[in-house]
């Protein structure tokens, strides 16, 4: 049992590891598309060995901590941010069973009841390695990327909270694989809550810093922002976590609102069959959710500061919460709760 | 491995890491320390199976105030030089006042009897959600609403404290 | 799943020791790879190429503050939504109608804090 847990817990980490890599790729060739380029094409065919050859280039280069940082702190930010990177892909729902060597192996390595609570708790906790990495760096302006990185993603959270709420209201369970049952072939939560969709699509955005709310990062203003003064793996962990939370935030936007592994018309399979079709079907809006994030990037021009609080404060809050009252109210009438 | 050594292990943990928080001499790595003791907290809550209150206070307690915490540590100014001096007095009362909360807490748990709280824990599953939901929305439901206002009160509060504060800072 | 005990959780520290197993070997490993070149002005903070002044040690605008304060305020009613929601279709118009008186004390706050221009970034 633990050692079942254990491989696959070690395979999805791969997996996500992977991910990650191939998604620094597919960002320059998304950019290179975007803009009328070729992007990388020198390592390997197409290119294709470019993210290895940009992981070996991590390794080798110097591991430099800066004279008047917080040595301990320096090294634990970017460590932080990695942990809680991998931490989240815990409780996602790959598939439906496999039976495996007649096992019956459930694809997610922990299934317990307060499953998005969770993410929630591992969101909030993500703060921590960009505020404590850009304090350490003792740099002006890496100090000013984590502050501003952290009011962001705080200030964002609040928002994707109350969506959230309003997707466990039309399921009635934290669980993500419940949530995912409820909505089976087609039943997707996208048609009944687009709003909430787009709102939670938005914050989901603002809590990677991903452009167009990048401004922890603009190149323009701060340097580098929070990882100025990071080099060798450790910047690459910054980096990375991004892109590895790129993929977990896309894979919750798939199963919270466009079905996870269910797909139309699959009561025609079952057993093992089913359950690998049903993680096509997963990674395949994953990779869409990648896409289109990427492709928002390379639009979108970046948000202005006070912009980006004002969206997140005055707009999305609001318009979660009456989305949330809306809800509630159209299903007391479908259920008939006002007539008795 | 037996469940009672789990909690001992996790309590001894708790304590230890509570410890490095008054031990540690600097205050960023104080916070760092109180984090994590609220990660081994929520651990014992889950050993507790009350799993709501566990994630809750990752969420608020870790996730939230912590951050609030770090803010005002980490854009405060913290060099040496401007370090409030404590006067010996100031020491002294701390002292005094401390070791008689310390006298009131063991007058307390000198009196305190432990079998009214197995009865209390009766039910394995009082911690779950749903449970806890029914509970909080009949049983509790005026508590509930009271809380908004105090909610209310604390942004009050906020607010006009930072109003005070703004002719200073800008 | 009505059911639920500790031990739903062990796959968690399964997961923990993963990914600290590997946060903490690429640290170590990355220490040892890669050239090291000390000097006193490559080893001082870049802030682009002038000379640094000061540390990055000073307080900000009370703003950010204003942000991290309202935000566990609000965090902690958002976090009482959650009971609710999982048990909306059970407690039918009674709960909906607390949550509503809920969401209007929270409006309120919300709109108060915005009137009095808490939230505002210009300026």
């Amino acid at each position: 049992m633990i050692l079942e847990k254990l491989i696959l817990a070690t395979i999805i980490f791969g997996i996500s590891l992977f991910i990650a890599m191939y998604a620094t790729y597919l960002e320059r060739k998304v950019a290179a598309w975007l803009q009328d380029r070729v992007g990388p094409d020198r390592a390997g065919p197409y290119g294709l060995l470019q993210p290895l050859a940009d992981g070996a280039k991590m390794f080798l280069k110097e591991d430099f901590i800066p004279t008047n940082a917080d040595k301990w702190l320096f090294i634990m930010g970017p460590g932080i941010a990695m942990f809680t990177a991998l931490m989240t892909s815990a409780i996602i729902p790959w598939g439906t069973d496999l039976v495996l060597f007649g096992r019956t192996i459930a694809l997610q390595v922990a299934d317990f009841n307060i499953g998005i609570l969770y993410i929630m708790g591992v969101l909030s906790i993500g703060v921590y390695g960009i505020m404590i990495g850009g304090w350490a760096s003792n740099n002006k302006y890496s100090l000013f990327g984590a502050i501003r990185a952290s009011s962001q993603m705080i200030s964002y959270e609040l928002a994707m909270g109350i969506t959230v709420i309003t997707i466990v209201m039309m399921t009635g369970s934290l669980s993500l694989r419940d949530i995912t049952n409820a909505q089976h072939g087609m039943n997707w939560n996208v048609f009944y809550q687009p709003l909430a969709f787009i709102v939670f699509l938005i914050c989901s955005l603002a809590e990677l810093n991903r452009a167009p709310f990048d401004m922890a990062e603009c190149e323009s203003e701060l340097i580098g922002g929070y990882h100025t003064e990071y080099g060798s793996m450790k910047l690459g962990f910054y980096l990375f976590a991004e892109y590895i939370s790129m993929f977990i935030s896309s894979a919750i936007i798939s199963i919270l609102f466009f079905g996870g592994y269910n797909f139309p018309g699959m009561d025609a399979f079952s057993g093992n069959v089913l359950a690998i079709l049903g993680v096509a079907a997963l990674f395949m809006k994953i990779v869409f959710f990648i896409f289109v994030i990427m492709w928002i990037r390379w639009t979108l021009p970046r948000f202005r500061y006070d912009q980006l609080m004002h969206l997140g404060w005055k707009s999305l809050i609001p318009i979660s919460l009456i989305n949330m009252l809306i809800t509630g109210l159209v299903i007391a009438f479908k259920n008939g709760w006002f007539n008795s | 491995m037996s469940i009672d050594l789990i909690i001992y292990l996790l309590g001894g943990l708790t304590i230890g890491s509570a410890l490095m928080v008054i031990i540690s001499k600097h205050p960023v790595r104080s916070v760092l320390y109180l984090i994590l003791t609220f990660f081994l907290i929520s651990a014992n809550y889950i050993m507790l199976n009350a799993q709501f209150v566990a994630i809750v206070n990752i969420i608020v307690y870790a996730g939230a105030i912590m951050v609030l915490f770090l803010f005002v540590l980490m854009l405060l100014n913290l060099s040496k030089e401007n370090e409030p001096k404590t006067s010996l007095l100031v020491k002294v009362s701390a002292l005094i006042s401390g070791s008689l909360l310390l006298l009131v807490l063991l007058a307390v748990f000198k009196d305190a009897s432990f079998l009214s709280i197995e009865n209390e824990v009766s039910n394995p599953n009082h911690g779950l959600v749903q449970n806890l939901g029914k509970l909080l929305f009949t049983k509790y439901v005026l508590p509930f609403e009271v809380s908004s206002i105090l909610f209310i009160a604390a942004m009050v509060g906020a607010v006009l404290l930072a109003k005070r504060d703004k002719n200073i800072i800008e | 799943m009505t059911n639920s005990s500790y031990s739903d959780y062990f796959p968690i520290l399964i997961q923990a020791g993963v990914a600290l197993g590997f946060v903490l070997a690429v640290l170590w490993v990355t220490h040892f790879l890669g050239p090291r070149l000390k000097s006193k002005v490559k080893n001082s903070n870049w802030e682009c190429g002038i000379e640094s002044d000061g540390n990055a040690r000073f307080p900000v605008s009370i703003r950010y503050f204003m942000a991290a304060i309202l935000f566990v305020l609000f965090d902690v009613e958002v976090i009482f939504f959650y009971p609710y929601a999982v048990n909306f279709k059970e407690l039918e118009l009674e709960g909906l109608y607390a949550v509503i008186l809920f969401v209007a004390f929270f409006l309120t706050g919300f709109f108060y804090v915005l009137k009095k221009g808490a939230l505002e970034w210009e300026k």
